[in-house]
């Protein structure tokens, strides 16, 4: 056990939008929100996925909707004491914790407001490793917790709870009541045991987050080796390419921001040409013409001097960026996991090929 | 009639006269004065004396300052300021303030959010509690004379801040000092409401500098000048806007530079190269304006919604030590002797080879005493060269954003130690009066409108959003005194909006024009 106090929220906020790979949403917003609540109701409890006791009723919790909403509109705090009542009276249970729905992006900061707010314990775990576009796509939904009972409410005071025949309803209905809301919802949804916790989430990314902000925090004053080589050390990112952005191309179908952007090398880069497409989040990386990596191994363009993430949202011409890739849970790997979130559910007809071996493939290659 | 560029530099004021012809008149160098106002009257005598200029003939007087940073970084001359932010039920999780440093939030005497403001599509989140909102500035009567007023989404309508501002002039005087965050824009919340903030805490100090500027003006005879401040985005705004908008003259420094070497070259796309003492910077030019960096401009630790221009920077510059590594490897910088290479530099008779000492060998300048740098290897001076060379090309290409030759511009004391065959380049400028390139800027500067809006692009066809956007945009740059003839769209863009059904986007465009006379 152990708790994130105030100096804490950074180095999480800087390394969630890293396993936003491109997506997740700007943390700005979030980790003012975790501020305020912890300022006002003091450090969160986290707890390791051993110390939640098997018959405990644990859910996960996270924000749906439009980053770009909530940087008008933040939240108003009263949404996670409304999502908690509503789910216990429908459960006719308490809630003993919180965990995170999604590791990656602005989500890593709504499970510390909630958990300061609601004065519950928070579980050092998600159900993603990273961000991905569809509420469905998580480690619960692979592991058979329904979403039922979904709970929503907004900054109005607004509940409104799902039940649904299956997770992809969910993702539709609710998506729905998201935008009939404003634009951005609060959500407490997949309530499970203790027990059932433990073999259904991703473990630990909430402190492997705080360990990636603080690599990319202190990258640039590392001593006696170049601030790249320590970043990449340290997060055990894989190196594929440097390049700057020549092209940025987006579409949006569906509520999804679609987009491929091409980087042009430079250094020892320099000739080759990159190409990442995205759908909300970064789905494949090609250098010149060959498949480097897919999802759902995480895909991450950052600065080339700072390693701060860069989300698809502020990709920009002329941005100079490292393509790194980072190995996704092992839970993804498996055959109902990629038909989850491989390649093939975003529209990419390739077989995966986990990330390590693509790496290698990869610098062989380039040594020939 | 002539134009007046000044900018007020850490270490120099520079001003500069421009013709009709857009040709310069004269450049000075003066140092800056603590009060900032001798140096400014001072420099402003040595322009004159240059050229002989009636100052009567003055039409335009351009100011481009640090005064408003200045006063936030060292928490000087800030005034006691009451926040007000529309919005609740929304944005009450985030306070105003929260990652504020102690020391600068005490500028807030008190600070309240009450019901109102507006969903992204225009329609109500709450009706605005105008009671809520008399009762606020009831509150703070008599201990305050500015406010900061926010809404949410108050870019897309900003009823509601309008209605506010009417409230505080009725409850607190006609003098109270409203700032209200439309009139900064820009979509987030905290970053605009900050910015406002600031601005509003900034009341006095711009008074002080407005009223300076317009008096050292009038002293030195300058009495037919419109007067025009330095905005963040390369723009001007008039004096009296700037006296109740001062926060938009920030980080005018970066965007001065680059634009004022743009109109030194001719050019309006263009990488723009500055090298000084112990670096050298690059930005780009396009469409006659910096190009942005996606970082937010963060003054005094405190975030706003405005964006530096896009710059790297690499250890090398006209003090660079060049160094013969044992195995023969020649290596420049990133060390330098700085300021000191008056003295040190073989060429001002020191002993340390610089990078301006090789240029001089080479043939490239004439700087300092050509004989004494006779001692120094050709060969090592080639290598040397080759090395910066491709310091700079590497640079430059990383800058580029399409693999076609681009034009360069060398400004900045130590461009002389650049060969202008540069790989990668298309033409390869090196004007004079570089030094001033800041001042020159400043006084060429053009005036701008921006419009941003979320459009559903369902809707509204992109098409027809565009061109209303286009349309909006160039008429807030009428409105802030461009001339119509001349106005140019400078910058659009869309962007979906994330995780959102539909095909909302954020429409952002920008317009600017010649001052009319």
């Amino acid at each position: 056990m152990r708790t994130i106090g105030l100096e804490d929220i950074e180095d999480i906020a800087l390394g969630s939008s890293l396993l936003g790979s491109g997506g997740g949403g700007d943390p700005y917003m979030g980790k003012l929100e975790a501020i305020a609540a912890i300022k006002e109701h003091g450090p969160v409890t986290v707890l390791d996925v051993d110390e939640v006791g098997d018959e405990w009723t644990v859910a996960p919790i996270c924000g749906v909707g439009a980053p770009s909403v909530s940087l008008e509109k933040g939240t108003n705090g009263i949404e996670y004491e409304k999502v908690r009542a509503m789910m216990e009276r429908m459960l006719g249970a308490k809630l003993d914790a919180f965990l995170l729905s999604e590791a990656g992006g602005l989500n890593s900061m709504v499970p510390i407001s909630a958990a300061a707010r609601a004065g519950l314990p928070l579980i050092d775990a998600d159900g993603m490793g990273r961000a991905f576009p569809g509420i469905q796509q998580d480690t619960f939904t692979l592991n058979g917790v329904s979403t039922d009972p979904f709970v929503i409410a907004d900054e109005k005071g607004n509940c409104t709870v799902l039940y649904t025949v299956d997770n992809d309803w969910t993702e539709t209905i609710g998506r729905a009541v998201t935008s009939a809301c404003g634009g951005q919802v609060i959500t407490l949804a997949s309530p499970m045991s203790g027990a059932k916790m433990k073999t259904s989430v991703v473990v630990g990314t909430l402190s492997y987050a705080q360990r990636l902000g603080r690599v990319i925090r202190t990258a640039a004053s590392a001593h006696g080796e170049s601030p790249e080589s320590f970043f990449l050390r340290e997060s055990g990112a894989y190196r594929f390419f440097k390049g700057k952005i020549s092209d940025v191309l987006r579409e949006t179908r569906d509520g999804f921001n679609f987009g491929r952007v091409r980087l042009d090398g430079i250094g020892d880069d320099k000739g080759s040409q990159a190409v990442v497409e995205f759908q909300n989040e970064n789905v494949y990386a090609e250098v010149d013409g060959a498949i480097v990596a897919t999802v759902p191994d995480l895909i991450c363009l950052v600065d080339s001097e700072t390693f701060v993430p860069v989300t698809t949202e502020n990709l920009k011409y002329g941005k100079r960026v490292l393509l790194v890739g980072l190995p996704c849970d092992a839970a993804w790997r498996t055959p109902a996991g990629l038909e989850l979130a491989g390649p093939r559910w975003f529209g990419v007809d390739v077989e995966y090929r986990p990330l390590e071996e693509c790496y290698a493939a990869f610098a062989q290659a380039r040594r020939a | 009639m002539y134009k007046l560029g000044i900018d007020v530099g850490g270490t120099n004021t520079d001003a500069v006269l421009i013709d009709d012809a857009l040709q310069v008149t004269a450049a000075v160098k003066y140092p800056t004065s603590d009060d900032i106002y001798g140096g400014i009257t001072g420099a402003v005598d040595a322009v004159l004396a240059a050229s002989g200029v009636d100052p009567a003939s003055i039409g335009q007087a351009m100011l481009g300052t640090t005064q408003c940073t200045n006063a936030i970084v060292e928490r000087r001359g800030l005034a006691p300021i009451a926040i007000l932010r529309i919005g609740a039920p929304a944005s009450v999780g985030i306070p105003p303030m929260v990652d504020w440093a102690d020391d600068i939030a005490a500028v807030a005497v008190d600070s309240a959010i009450i019901a109102g403001g507006f969903e992204y599509d225009g329609s109500r989140i709450a009706p605005f509690d105008e009671s809520a909102c008399r009762a606020f500035f009831e509150g703070v009567k008599g201990k305050v004379a500015a406010v900061a007023v926010s809404c949410v989404f108050s870019t897309v309508r900003n009823d509601d801040e309008l209605a506010a501002a009417r409230i505080a002039r009725e409850v607190l005087g006609q003098d109270v000092c409203v700032s209200i965050s439309s009139e900064i824009g820009s979509m987030g919340l905290i970053e605009r409401e900050n910015a406002t903030i600031l601005n509003a805490a900034l009341h006095d100090v711009a008074r002080r500098f407005t009223e300076g500027f317009a008096q050292s003006l009038e002293e030195r005879g300058i009495v037919n000048a419109s007067v025009y401040l330095s905005q963040n985005d390369g723009t001007l705004m008039t004096i009296e806007h700037a006296r109740r908008y001062p926060i938009l003259t920030i980080a005018c420094g970066p965007t001065n530079s680059i634009r004022g070497a743009s109109y030194l070259s001719k050019t309006d796309d263009a990488v723009v190269i500055d090298v000084g003492g112990t670096t050298t910077d690059l930005g780009v030019l396009q469409n006659g304006f910096p190009r942005e960096s996606g970082i937010a401009v963060t003054i005094g630790g405190v975030r706003t919604n405005f964006r530096m221009p896009d710059v790297v920077s690499i250890g090398l510059g006209g003090g660079s030590i060049v160094r013969v590594g044992d195995d023969g490897e020649v290596t420049v910088g990133p060390d330098s002797v700085g300021y000191r290479i008056a003295e040190r530099a073989l060429v001002f008779g020191g002993d340390t080879v610089t990078a301006t000492d090789v240029a001089v060998r080479l043939g490239l300048a004439e700087v300092g005493d050509v004989s004494k740098v006779a001692s120094l290897d050709y060969g090592v001076a080639e290598r040397a060269m080759a090395v910066m060379r491709a310091m700079v090309e590497e640079a430059i290409d990383m800058m580029k954003v399409s693999s076609d030759d681009i034009d360069v511009v060398l400004v900045g004391g130590g461009c002389v130690i650049l060969p202008t065959d540069l790989a990668g380049t298309a033409r390869c400028f090196k004007p004079e009066r570089s030094g001033c390139a800041n001042a020159i800027g400043s006084a060429i500067s053009k005036v701008s409108g921006t419009y941003e809006a979320l459009v559903d692009y369902d809707a509204v066809p992109r098409e027809e959003a565009l061109r209303v956007a286009r349309a909006a945009a160039v008429e807030a740059a009428v409105a802030a005194g461009a001339l119509p003839d001349t106005v140019e769209i400078v910058d659009s863009e869309d962007v979906p909006l994330q995780y959102y059904p539909g095909r909302t986007n954020r429409v952002k465009v920008r317009a600017a024009g010649d001052l009319s006379c």
